[in-house]
Protein backbone atom coordinates (compact mmCIF):
# COMPACT_ATOMS: atom_id res chain seq x y z
CA UNK A 1 0.00 0.00 0.00
CA UNK A 2 1.29 3.64 -1.03
CA UNK A 3 1.55 6.41 1.02
CA UNK A 4 -1.74 8.81 2.45
CA UNK A 5 -1.97 11.58 0.68
CA UNK A 6 -5.52 12.82 1.87
CA UNK A 7 -7.12 11.32 5.03
CA UNK A 8 -10.75 11.91 6.04
CA UNK A 9 -11.92 11.04 9.39
CA UNK A 10 -15.56 11.18 10.45
CA UNK A 11 -16.65 13.96 8.45
CA UNK A 12 -19.90 15.43 8.94
CA UNK A 13 -21.75 18.26 6.93
CA UNK A 14 -25.67 19.23 6.94
CA UNK A 15 -27.08 22.03 5.20
CA UNK A 16 -29.55 23.55 7.34
CA UNK A 17 -31.67 20.56 8.55
CA UNK A 18 -30.70 17.93 5.79
CA UNK A 19 -27.60 15.72 6.78
CA UNK A 20 -25.52 15.34 3.85
CA UNK A 21 -22.42 13.91 4.98
CA UNK A 22 -22.95 11.79 8.34
CA UNK A 23 -19.40 10.38 9.08
CA UNK A 24 -17.23 10.10 5.78
CA UNK A 25 -14.17 8.10 6.53
CA UNK A 26 -11.26 7.74 3.60
CA UNK A 27 -8.08 7.46 2.52
CA UNK A 28 -6.27 8.02 -0.90
CA UNK A 29 -3.33 6.68 -1.77
CA UNK A 30 -0.92 9.00 -3.27
CA UNK A 31 -0.35 8.22 -6.99
CA UNK A 32 -3.66 6.27 -7.48
CA UNK A 33 -6.73 7.17 -9.41
CA UNK A 34 -9.52 6.86 -6.39
CA UNK A 35 -13.31 6.91 -7.97
CA UNK A 36 -16.04 7.97 -5.35
CA UNK A 37 -19.34 6.78 -7.15
CA UNK A 38 -22.66 7.00 -5.19
CA UNK A 39 -26.40 8.20 -5.88
CA UNK A 40 -26.75 11.48 -7.04
CA UNK A 41 -27.31 14.35 -4.33
CA UNK A 42 -25.77 11.84 -1.53
CA UNK A 43 -22.97 14.42 -1.30
CA UNK A 44 -20.26 13.48 -3.57
CA UNK A 45 -19.62 17.09 -4.81
CA UNK A 46 -19.90 18.28 -1.07
CA UNK A 47 -16.95 15.73 0.04
CA UNK A 48 -14.14 17.29 -2.83
CA UNK A 49 -15.17 21.07 -2.19
CA UNK A 50 -14.64 19.80 1.62
CA UNK A 51 -11.18 18.13 0.51
CA UNK A 52 -10.19 21.28 -1.38
CA UNK A 53 -11.66 23.26 2.12
CA UNK A 54 -13.95 25.45 -0.23
CA UNK A 55 -16.44 23.98 2.43
CA UNK A 56 -16.58 23.41 6.00
CA UNK A 57 -17.04 20.41 7.83
CA UNK A 58 -19.45 20.64 10.89
CA UNK A 59 -17.19 18.13 12.66
CA UNK A 60 -14.45 16.18 11.49
CA UNK A 61 -11.01 16.30 9.85
CA UNK A 62 -9.58 16.82 6.90
CA UNK A 63 -5.84 15.90 6.26
CA UNK A 64 -3.26 16.69 3.02
CA UNK A 65 -0.35 14.73 3.94
CA UNK A 66 0.30 15.49 7.68
CA UNK A 67 -1.35 19.13 7.37
CA UNK A 68 -4.93 19.19 9.04
CA UNK A 69 -6.96 21.33 6.13
CA UNK A 70 -10.10 21.42 8.40
CA UNK A 71 -7.91 23.93 10.99
CA UNK A 72 -6.51 26.03 8.03
CA UNK A 73 -7.90 29.47 7.90
CA UNK A 74 -6.64 32.28 5.60
CA UNK A 75 -3.28 31.86 3.75
CA UNK A 76 -2.48 28.84 5.34
CA UNK A 77 -5.51 27.10 3.39
CA UNK A 78 -4.74 29.23 0.28
CA UNK A 79 -0.84 27.60 0.54
CA UNK A 80 -1.87 23.65 0.60
CA UNK A 81 -4.60 24.01 -2.33
CA UNK A 82 -1.73 24.68 -4.27
CA UNK A 83 -1.43 21.48 -4.08
CA UNK A 84 -4.68 20.72 -5.44
CA UNK A 85 -5.98 21.15 -8.82
CA UNK A 86 -10.03 20.63 -9.08
CA UNK A 87 -11.90 20.31 -11.98
CA UNK A 88 -15.32 21.75 -11.74
CA UNK A 89 -18.52 19.89 -13.24
CA UNK A 90 -18.86 22.81 -15.85
CA UNK A 91 -15.31 23.47 -16.26
CA UNK A 92 -15.97 27.12 -14.05
CA UNK A 93 -13.92 28.84 -16.70
CA UNK A 94 -13.74 32.13 -16.19
CA UNK A 95 -16.08 33.56 -18.88
CA UNK A 96 -14.36 37.37 -19.25
CA UNK A 97 -11.06 35.34 -19.80
CA UNK A 98 -9.69 33.91 -22.99
CA UNK A 99 -8.25 30.21 -22.83
CA UNK A 100 -4.90 31.27 -22.83
CA UNK A 101 -5.94 33.59 -19.78
CA UNK A 102 -7.96 31.23 -17.71
CA UNK A 103 -4.99 28.59 -18.23
CA UNK A 104 -2.42 31.59 -17.53
CA UNK A 105 -4.45 32.42 -14.16
CA UNK A 106 -2.83 29.93 -11.92
CA UNK A 107 0.64 30.02 -13.16
CA UNK A 108 0.21 33.73 -12.57
CA UNK A 109 -1.41 33.82 -9.18
CA UNK A 110 0.58 30.67 -7.73
CA UNK A 111 3.69 30.61 -9.52
CA UNK A 112 3.95 34.34 -10.33
CA UNK A 113 5.18 33.58 -13.68
CA UNK A 114 4.74 37.19 -15.91
CA UNK A 115 6.94 36.18 -18.40
CA UNK A 116 4.85 36.50 -21.64
CA UNK A 117 6.62 33.93 -23.50
CA UNK A 118 7.26 31.52 -20.68
CA UNK A 119 3.44 31.62 -20.18
CA UNK A 120 2.89 31.41 -23.95
CA UNK A 121 4.93 28.02 -24.28
CA UNK A 122 3.32 26.81 -20.95
CA UNK A 123 -0.16 26.89 -22.45
CA UNK A 124 0.57 25.59 -25.88
CA UNK A 125 2.06 22.36 -23.68
CA UNK A 126 -0.81 22.20 -21.52
CA UNK A 127 -3.24 22.51 -24.83
CA UNK A 128 -1.06 20.18 -26.83
CA UNK A 129 -1.90 17.89 -23.62
CA UNK A 130 -5.41 17.87 -23.95
CA UNK A 131 -5.15 17.80 -27.99
CA UNK A 132 -6.96 21.01 -28.01
CA UNK A 133 -3.71 23.28 -29.95
CA UNK A 134 -4.63 26.93 -31.31
CA UNK A 135 -7.69 27.56 -29.56
CA UNK A 136 -5.65 30.47 -27.00
CA UNK A 137 -7.97 33.29 -28.12
CA UNK A 138 -11.31 31.88 -28.08
CA UNK A 139 -13.89 32.35 -25.08
CA UNK A 140 -15.36 29.91 -23.07
CA UNK A 141 -18.76 30.68 -24.97
CA UNK A 142 -17.21 29.75 -27.89
CA UNK A 143 -16.23 26.24 -26.81
CA UNK A 144 -18.25 22.96 -26.86
CA UNK A 145 -18.69 21.34 -23.36
CA UNK A 146 -16.09 19.10 -24.01
CA UNK A 147 -13.76 21.62 -25.01
CA UNK A 148 -14.45 23.62 -21.80
CA UNK A 149 -14.11 20.50 -19.53
CA UNK A 150 -10.73 20.17 -21.23
CA UNK A 151 -9.32 23.72 -20.79
CA UNK A 152 -10.47 23.48 -17.13
CA UNK A 153 -8.14 20.41 -16.87
CA UNK A 154 -5.31 21.66 -18.57
CA UNK A 155 -5.90 24.60 -15.57
CA UNK A 156 -6.53 22.69 -12.86
CA UNK A 157 -3.25 20.94 -13.79
CA UNK A 158 -0.99 23.68 -15.09
CA UNK A 159 0.74 24.67 -11.63
CA UNK A 160 1.33 20.64 -11.42
CA UNK A 161 -0.17 20.05 -8.17
CA UNK A 162 -0.01 16.54 -6.27
CA UNK A 163 -3.90 15.89 -6.52
CA UNK A 164 -6.74 16.42 -9.17
CA UNK A 165 -10.19 16.35 -8.40
CA UNK A 166 -12.05 15.70 -10.90
CA UNK A 167 -15.94 16.07 -10.17
CA UNK A 168 -18.26 14.26 -12.48
CA UNK A 169 -15.84 15.03 -15.69
CA UNK A 170 -17.84 12.97 -17.90
CA UNK A 171 -21.53 13.97 -16.81
CA UNK A 172 -23.15 15.48 -20.05
CA UNK A 173 -20.99 14.88 -22.68
CA UNK A 174 -21.39 11.71 -25.66
CA UNK A 175 -19.58 8.74 -25.58
CA UNK A 176 -16.87 9.43 -27.41
CA UNK A 177 -16.35 12.50 -25.35
CA UNK A 178 -16.26 11.02 -22.29
CA UNK A 179 -13.55 7.99 -23.49
CA UNK A 180 -11.12 11.08 -24.43
CA UNK A 181 -11.31 12.60 -20.98
CA UNK A 182 -11.08 9.32 -19.22
CA UNK A 183 -8.10 9.08 -21.08
CA UNK A 184 -6.70 12.39 -20.04
CA UNK A 185 -7.15 11.50 -16.56
CA UNK A 186 -5.26 8.11 -17.04
CA UNK A 187 -2.38 10.37 -18.94
CA UNK A 188 -2.61 13.17 -16.23
CA UNK A 189 -2.76 9.85 -13.59
CA UNK A 190 0.20 8.01 -15.09
CA UNK A 191 2.54 10.17 -17.13
CA UNK A 192 2.05 13.54 -14.74
CA UNK A 193 2.46 11.02 -11.40
CA UNK A 194 -0.85 13.16 -10.18
CA UNK A 195 -3.08 11.23 -7.46
CA UNK A 196 -6.86 11.80 -8.61
CA UNK A 197 -9.98 12.22 -7.16
CA UNK A 198 -12.71 11.37 -9.33
CA UNK A 199 -16.17 11.96 -8.88
CA UNK A 200 -18.32 9.49 -11.61
CA UNK A 201 -21.65 8.33 -12.56
CA UNK A 202 -19.95 5.94 -15.64
CA UNK A 203 -19.63 2.82 -13.90
CA UNK A 204 -18.66 0.92 -16.81
CA UNK A 205 -15.43 3.58 -16.88
CA UNK A 206 -14.41 3.67 -13.38
CA UNK A 207 -14.11 -0.17 -13.62
CA UNK A 208 -11.81 0.14 -16.86
CA UNK A 209 -9.69 3.25 -14.71
CA UNK A 210 -9.80 3.36 -11.38
CA UNK A 211 -7.23 1.71 -8.90
CA UNK A 212 -10.14 1.78 -5.75
CA UNK A 213 -13.30 2.66 -5.47
CA UNK A 214 -15.54 4.52 -2.52
CA UNK A 215 -19.26 4.15 -2.29
CA UNK A 216 -20.71 6.63 -0.92
CA UNK A 217 -24.57 5.94 0.53
CA UNK A 218 -26.34 7.34 3.13
CA UNK A 219 -23.95 9.78 4.13
CA UNK A 220 -21.15 7.30 4.89
CA UNK A 221 -18.42 5.29 2.59
CA UNK A 222 -19.74 2.38 2.77
CA UNK A 223 -17.16 0.12 0.81
CA UNK A 224 -14.08 0.90 -0.32
CA UNK A 225 -11.34 -1.37 -2.21
CA UNK A 226 -10.38 -2.61 -5.54
CA UNK A 227 -12.83 -2.83 -8.45
CA UNK A 228 -12.36 -6.50 -8.61
CA UNK A 229 -13.60 -6.53 -4.67
CA UNK A 230 -16.29 -4.18 -5.54
CA UNK A 231 -18.11 -6.74 -8.24
CA UNK A 232 -17.46 -8.81 -5.23
CA UNK A 233 -18.98 -6.58 -2.70
CA UNK A 234 -22.28 -7.98 -0.75
CA UNK A 235 -23.74 -4.55 -0.21
CA UNK A 236 -27.07 -4.66 -2.05
CA UNK A 237 -27.20 -1.00 -3.18
CA UNK A 238 -24.03 -1.05 -4.80
CA UNK A 239 -24.81 -4.84 -5.86
CA UNK A 240 -27.59 -3.01 -7.91
CA UNK A 241 -25.50 0.21 -8.83
CA UNK A 242 -23.10 -2.27 -10.74
CA UNK A 243 -25.76 -4.49 -12.18
CA UNK A 244 -27.89 -1.93 -13.47
CA UNK A 245 -25.03 -0.09 -15.13
CA UNK A 246 -24.07 -3.39 -16.89
CA UNK A 247 -27.03 -4.90 -17.51
CA UNK A 248 -27.28 -4.79 -21.21
CA UNK A 249 -30.66 -3.54 -23.67
CA UNK A 250 -33.65 -5.52 -23.59
CA UNK A 251 -34.77 -6.45 -26.78
CA UNK A 252 -37.78 -7.95 -28.04
CA UNK B 1 -49.00 37.40 15.50
CA UNK B 2 -47.92 36.64 12.12
CA UNK B 3 -46.61 40.64 11.93
CA UNK B 4 -44.41 40.27 14.78
CA UNK B 5 -42.83 37.29 13.30
CA UNK B 6 -42.25 38.95 10.30
CA UNK B 7 -40.95 41.88 12.12
CA UNK B 8 -38.91 39.64 14.50
CA UNK B 9 -37.27 38.13 11.60
CA UNK B 10 -36.58 41.27 9.92
CA UNK B 11 -34.38 42.64 12.91
CA UNK B 12 -32.48 39.16 12.89
CA UNK B 13 -31.65 38.86 9.73
CA UNK B 14 -30.88 42.73 9.30
CA UNK B 15 -28.99 42.45 12.42
CA UNK B 16 -27.12 39.12 11.00
CA UNK B 17 -26.64 40.64 7.45
CA UNK B 18 -24.73 44.26 8.79
CA UNK B 19 -22.24 42.04 11.37
CA UNK B 20 -21.45 39.86 8.11
CA UNK B 21 -20.82 43.15 6.43
CA UNK B 22 -18.52 44.83 8.94
CA UNK B 23 -16.52 41.54 9.12
CA UNK B 24 -16.48 41.64 5.50
CA UNK B 25 -15.47 45.28 5.64
CA UNK B 26 -12.45 44.48 8.15
CA UNK B 27 -11.37 42.22 5.81
CA UNK B 28 -10.96 44.65 3.12
CA UNK B 29 -9.20 46.98 5.27
CA UNK B 30 -6.66 44.15 6.33
CA UNK B 31 -6.01 43.08 2.39
CA UNK B 32 -5.73 46.86 1.38
CA UNK B 33 -2.79 47.43 3.31
CA UNK B 34 -1.12 43.61 1.77
CA UNK B 35 0.79 44.20 -1.81
CA UNK B 36 1.26 43.76 -4.35
CA UNK B 37 -1.14 46.08 -6.03
CA UNK B 38 -2.95 44.71 -9.54
CA UNK B 39 -2.59 48.81 -10.88
CA UNK B 40 -3.72 46.91 -13.99
CA UNK B 41 -7.20 45.80 -12.85
CA UNK B 42 -7.30 49.29 -10.63
CA UNK B 43 -6.81 51.06 -14.23
CA UNK B 44 -9.24 49.14 -15.81
CA UNK B 45 -12.11 49.87 -13.06
CA UNK B 46 -10.82 53.32 -13.01
CA UNK B 47 -11.76 53.55 -16.68
CA UNK B 48 -15.09 51.72 -16.22
CA UNK B 49 -16.16 53.86 -12.88
CA UNK B 50 -14.68 56.51 -13.82
CA UNK B 51 -14.13 57.71 -17.40
CA UNK B 52 -17.24 55.93 -18.73
CA UNK B 53 -19.44 57.84 -16.17
CA UNK B 54 -18.22 61.45 -16.95
CA UNK B 55 -21.25 62.16 -19.33
CA UNK B 56 -23.72 60.77 -17.21
CA UNK B 57 -22.30 62.31 -14.49
CA UNK B 58 -22.25 65.36 -15.83
CA UNK B 59 -25.93 65.42 -16.98
CA UNK B 60 -27.29 64.50 -14.27
CA UNK B 61 -25.61 67.27 -12.12
CA UNK B 62 -26.24 69.62 -14.61
CA UNK B 63 -29.63 69.33 -14.88
CA UNK B 64 -29.49 68.91 -10.89
CA UNK B 65 -27.57 72.54 -10.41
CA UNK B 66 -30.15 74.14 -12.85
CA UNK B 67 -33.39 73.02 -10.67
CA UNK B 68 -31.51 74.07 -7.55
CA UNK B 69 -31.03 77.52 -9.62
CA UNK B 70 -34.76 77.84 -10.73
CA UNK B 71 -35.64 77.26 -6.87
CA UNK B 72 -33.43 79.65 -5.35
CA UNK B 73 -33.62 82.50 -7.73
CA UNK B 74 -37.74 81.88 -7.28
CA UNK B 75 -37.65 81.60 -3.60
CA UNK B 76 -35.01 84.38 -2.90
CA UNK B 77 -36.52 86.70 -5.12
CA UNK B 78 -39.21 87.08 -2.61
CA UNK B 79 -36.58 88.58 -0.60
CA UNK B 80 -34.77 90.60 -3.13
CA UNK B 81 -31.72 88.55 -2.91
CA UNK B 82 -31.80 86.75 -5.98
CA UNK B 83 -28.09 86.99 -6.48
CA UNK B 84 -27.42 85.24 -3.69
CA UNK B 85 -28.82 81.93 -5.51
CA UNK B 86 -24.92 81.65 -7.01
CA UNK B 87 -24.19 80.97 -3.28
CA UNK B 88 -26.86 79.05 -2.39
CA UNK B 89 -26.55 76.51 -5.74
CA UNK B 90 -22.33 76.35 -5.03
CA UNK B 91 -22.49 75.43 -1.64
CA UNK B 92 -25.34 73.07 -2.21
CA UNK B 93 -23.83 71.42 -4.58
CA UNK B 94 -19.98 71.20 -3.10
CA UNK B 95 -21.73 69.69 0.33
CA UNK B 96 -24.26 67.32 -0.49
CA UNK B 97 -26.27 67.54 -4.22
CA UNK B 98 -22.86 66.67 -6.00
CA UNK B 99 -21.24 63.92 -4.20
CA UNK B 100 -25.07 62.09 -3.30
CA UNK B 101 -25.88 62.86 -7.42
CA UNK B 102 -22.60 61.26 -8.07
CA UNK B 103 -22.93 58.13 -5.76
CA UNK B 104 -26.82 57.27 -6.67
CA UNK B 105 -25.63 57.82 -10.65
CA UNK B 106 -22.89 55.53 -9.90
CA UNK B 107 -24.16 53.15 -7.73
CA UNK B 108 -27.40 52.37 -10.88
CA UNK B 109 -24.02 52.20 -13.48
CA UNK B 110 -21.58 50.38 -12.04
CA UNK B 111 -22.66 49.35 -8.16
CA UNK B 112 -25.45 46.93 -9.96
CA UNK B 113 -22.88 45.64 -12.68
CA UNK B 114 -20.51 44.72 -9.90
CA UNK B 115 -22.93 43.00 -8.01
CA UNK B 116 -24.51 41.23 -10.68
CA UNK B 117 -20.98 40.32 -12.38
CA UNK B 118 -19.63 38.88 -9.58
CA UNK B 119 -22.71 37.03 -8.25
CA UNK B 120 -22.49 35.22 -11.58
CA UNK B 121 -19.58 34.13 -10.99
CA UNK B 122 -20.63 32.94 -8.21
CA UNK B 123 -23.49 30.86 -9.21
CA UNK B 124 -21.22 29.37 -12.19
CA UNK B 125 -18.35 28.44 -9.75
CA UNK B 126 -15.75 30.64 -10.76
CA UNK B 127 -15.75 32.16 -7.61
CA UNK B 128 -15.20 28.59 -5.82
CA UNK B 129 -12.26 27.66 -9.09
CA UNK B 130 -10.55 31.13 -7.84
CA UNK B 131 -10.25 29.67 -4.60
CA UNK B 132 -9.23 26.52 -5.55
CA UNK B 133 -6.52 27.87 -7.54
CA UNK B 134 -5.29 29.66 -4.04
CA UNK B 135 -6.45 32.89 -4.99
CA UNK B 136 -8.67 35.12 -3.24
CA UNK B 137 -11.80 35.97 -4.64
CA UNK B 138 -12.06 38.95 -1.84
CA UNK B 139 -8.16 40.62 -2.96
CA UNK B 140 -8.90 40.01 -6.80
CA UNK B 141 -11.99 40.86 -7.68
CA UNK B 142 -13.03 43.53 -4.71
CA UNK B 143 -10.02 45.13 -3.47
CA UNK B 144 -9.09 46.89 -7.09
CA UNK B 145 -12.24 47.94 -7.51
CA UNK B 146 -12.41 49.73 -3.99
CA UNK B 147 -9.16 51.20 -5.07
CA UNK B 148 -10.57 52.48 -8.22
CA UNK B 149 -13.66 53.34 -6.38
CA UNK B 150 -12.33 55.47 -4.01
CA UNK B 151 -9.80 57.30 -6.92
CA UNK B 152 -13.06 57.64 -9.00
CA UNK B 153 -15.58 58.78 -6.64
CA UNK B 154 -14.11 61.90 -5.68
CA UNK B 155 -12.61 63.17 -8.99
CA UNK B 156 -16.16 62.54 -10.21
CA UNK B 157 -17.65 64.27 -7.36
CA UNK B 158 -15.60 67.21 -7.95
CA UNK B 159 -16.21 67.36 -12.14
CA UNK B 160 -19.79 66.99 -10.97
CA UNK B 161 -19.01 70.34 -8.42
CA UNK B 162 -18.11 72.27 -11.54
CA UNK B 163 -20.82 70.93 -14.06
CA UNK B 164 -23.73 71.49 -11.30
CA UNK B 165 -22.33 75.37 -10.41
CA UNK B 166 -22.40 75.96 -14.47
CA UNK B 167 -26.09 74.47 -14.80
CA UNK B 168 -27.00 76.85 -11.27
CA UNK B 169 -25.52 79.59 -13.57
CA UNK B 170 -27.17 79.09 -16.91
CA UNK B 171 -30.73 78.71 -15.19
CA UNK B 172 -30.19 81.75 -13.11
CA UNK B 173 -28.65 83.75 -15.66
CA UNK B 174 -30.01 83.33 -18.66
CA UNK B 175 -33.35 81.49 -17.51
CA UNK B 176 -34.29 83.64 -14.65
CA UNK B 177 -32.71 86.77 -15.72
CA UNK B 178 -30.05 87.63 -12.50
CA UNK B 179 -27.41 89.59 -12.47
CA UNK B 180 -24.19 87.59 -14.40
CA UNK B 181 -21.72 89.63 -12.29
CA UNK B 182 -23.61 90.04 -9.08
CA UNK B 183 -24.34 85.71 -9.15
CA UNK B 184 -20.78 84.74 -9.44
CA UNK B 185 -19.35 87.66 -6.82
CA UNK B 186 -21.47 86.42 -4.49
CA UNK B 187 -21.08 82.65 -4.92
CA UNK B 188 -17.04 83.35 -5.24
CA UNK B 189 -17.42 85.39 -1.85
CA UNK B 190 -19.61 82.60 -0.07
CA UNK B 191 -18.12 79.57 -1.38
CA UNK B 192 -14.88 78.16 0.38
CA UNK B 193 -12.81 75.27 0.60
CA UNK B 194 -14.10 73.70 3.65
CA UNK B 195 -17.52 73.11 1.06
CA UNK B 196 -15.59 71.25 -1.10
CA UNK B 197 -13.48 69.18 0.95
CA UNK B 198 -16.12 68.10 3.18
CA UNK B 199 -17.74 66.90 -0.41
CA UNK B 200 -15.03 65.22 -1.83
CA UNK B 201 -14.38 63.52 1.65
CA UNK B 202 -18.05 62.25 1.51
CA UNK B 203 -17.47 60.82 -2.22
CA UNK B 204 -14.27 58.82 -0.77
CA UNK B 205 -16.50 57.79 1.46
CA UNK B 206 -19.48 56.67 -0.67
CA UNK B 207 -16.84 55.04 -3.04
CA UNK B 208 -16.00 52.79 -0.55
CA UNK B 209 -19.49 51.69 1.06
CA UNK B 210 -20.80 51.19 -2.29
CA UNK B 211 -18.12 48.92 -3.33
CA UNK B 212 -18.04 47.35 -0.17
CA UNK B 213 -22.09 46.59 -0.08
CA UNK B 214 -22.27 45.81 -3.85
CA UNK B 215 -19.54 43.64 -3.94
CA UNK B 216 -20.24 41.48 -0.53
CA UNK B 217 -23.94 41.00 -2.38
CA UNK B 218 -22.40 39.39 -5.15
CA UNK B 219 -20.11 36.97 -2.93
CA UNK B 220 -23.14 35.76 -1.22
CA UNK B 221 -25.22 35.62 -4.29
CA UNK B 222 -26.95 32.28 -4.31
CA UNK B 223 -29.52 30.36 -6.95
CA UNK B 224 -29.53 30.78 -11.22
CA UNK B 225 -30.05 34.01 -12.59
CA UNK B 226 -33.03 34.81 -10.46
CA UNK B 227 -30.44 35.18 -7.54
CA UNK B 228 -28.35 37.35 -9.18
CA UNK B 229 -31.38 39.21 -9.64
CA UNK B 230 -32.25 39.29 -6.46
CA UNK B 231 -28.62 40.19 -5.16
CA UNK B 232 -28.60 42.93 -7.99
CA UNK B 233 -31.76 44.79 -6.25
CA UNK B 234 -30.80 44.80 -3.18
CA UNK B 235 -27.19 45.70 -3.21
CA UNK B 236 -28.51 48.98 -4.75
CA UNK B 237 -31.48 49.51 -2.44
CA UNK B 238 -28.88 48.90 0.47
CA UNK B 239 -26.27 51.26 -1.05
CA UNK B 240 -28.98 53.69 -1.99
CA UNK B 241 -29.99 53.75 1.76
CA UNK B 242 -26.58 53.48 3.41
CA UNK B 243 -25.29 56.64 1.43
CA UNK B 244 -27.85 58.74 2.50
CA UNK B 245 -27.86 57.15 5.95
CA UNK B 246 -23.62 58.31 5.59
CA UNK B 247 -24.49 61.48 4.50
CA UNK B 248 -26.37 62.56 7.40
CA UNK B 249 -23.78 61.08 9.94
CA UNK B 250 -20.99 62.78 8.10
CA UNK B 251 -22.89 65.88 7.54
CA UNK B 252 -23.92 66.30 11.73
CA UNK B 253 -20.04 65.33 12.15
CA UNK B 254 -18.50 67.99 10.41
CA UNK B 255 -21.04 70.73 11.35
CA UNK B 256 -20.97 69.56 14.97
CA UNK B 257 -17.21 68.76 15.80
CA UNK B 258 -15.45 70.08 13.01
CA UNK B 259 -17.46 73.58 12.74
CA UNK B 260 -17.73 72.98 8.92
Amino acid sequence: MGSIIVKVENVVKSFKDVKVLTGVNLEIEEGKITTIIGKSGTGKSVLLKNIIGIMKPDSGKIFFKDSEITAMTGIELLAVRKNIGYLFQDAALFDFMTVAENISFPLVEQLGIEKQSELKEKVEKLLDLIELPGIENKFPSELSGGMRKRVGLARAIAVEPKIVLFDEPTTGLDPILAESIDKLIEKVNKDLNMTCIVISHDIASTFRRADKIAFLYEGTIQFFGSPEEALKSKHAVLKQFISNSFRPLETE
Amino acid sequence: MKIFDTIGKFVVNTYKDTWKLIVFVKEIFKWMLVPPYRFNQIAEHIEKIGIQSIIIVSLSTFTTGMIIGLQLVNIMRLLGAQTFAGAGVAISMSREFAPVITAIVLIAKNGSSMTAEIGSMKVTEQIDAMETMAVSPLRYLVIPRIFASIIAFPALTALANVVGVFGGYVASVYVMQVNAVFYSKTMFFWVDADDIVTGIIKAFVFGFLITAICCYHGLKTKGGAKGVGESTTRAVVISTVSILIADYIMTYIFITFFGL
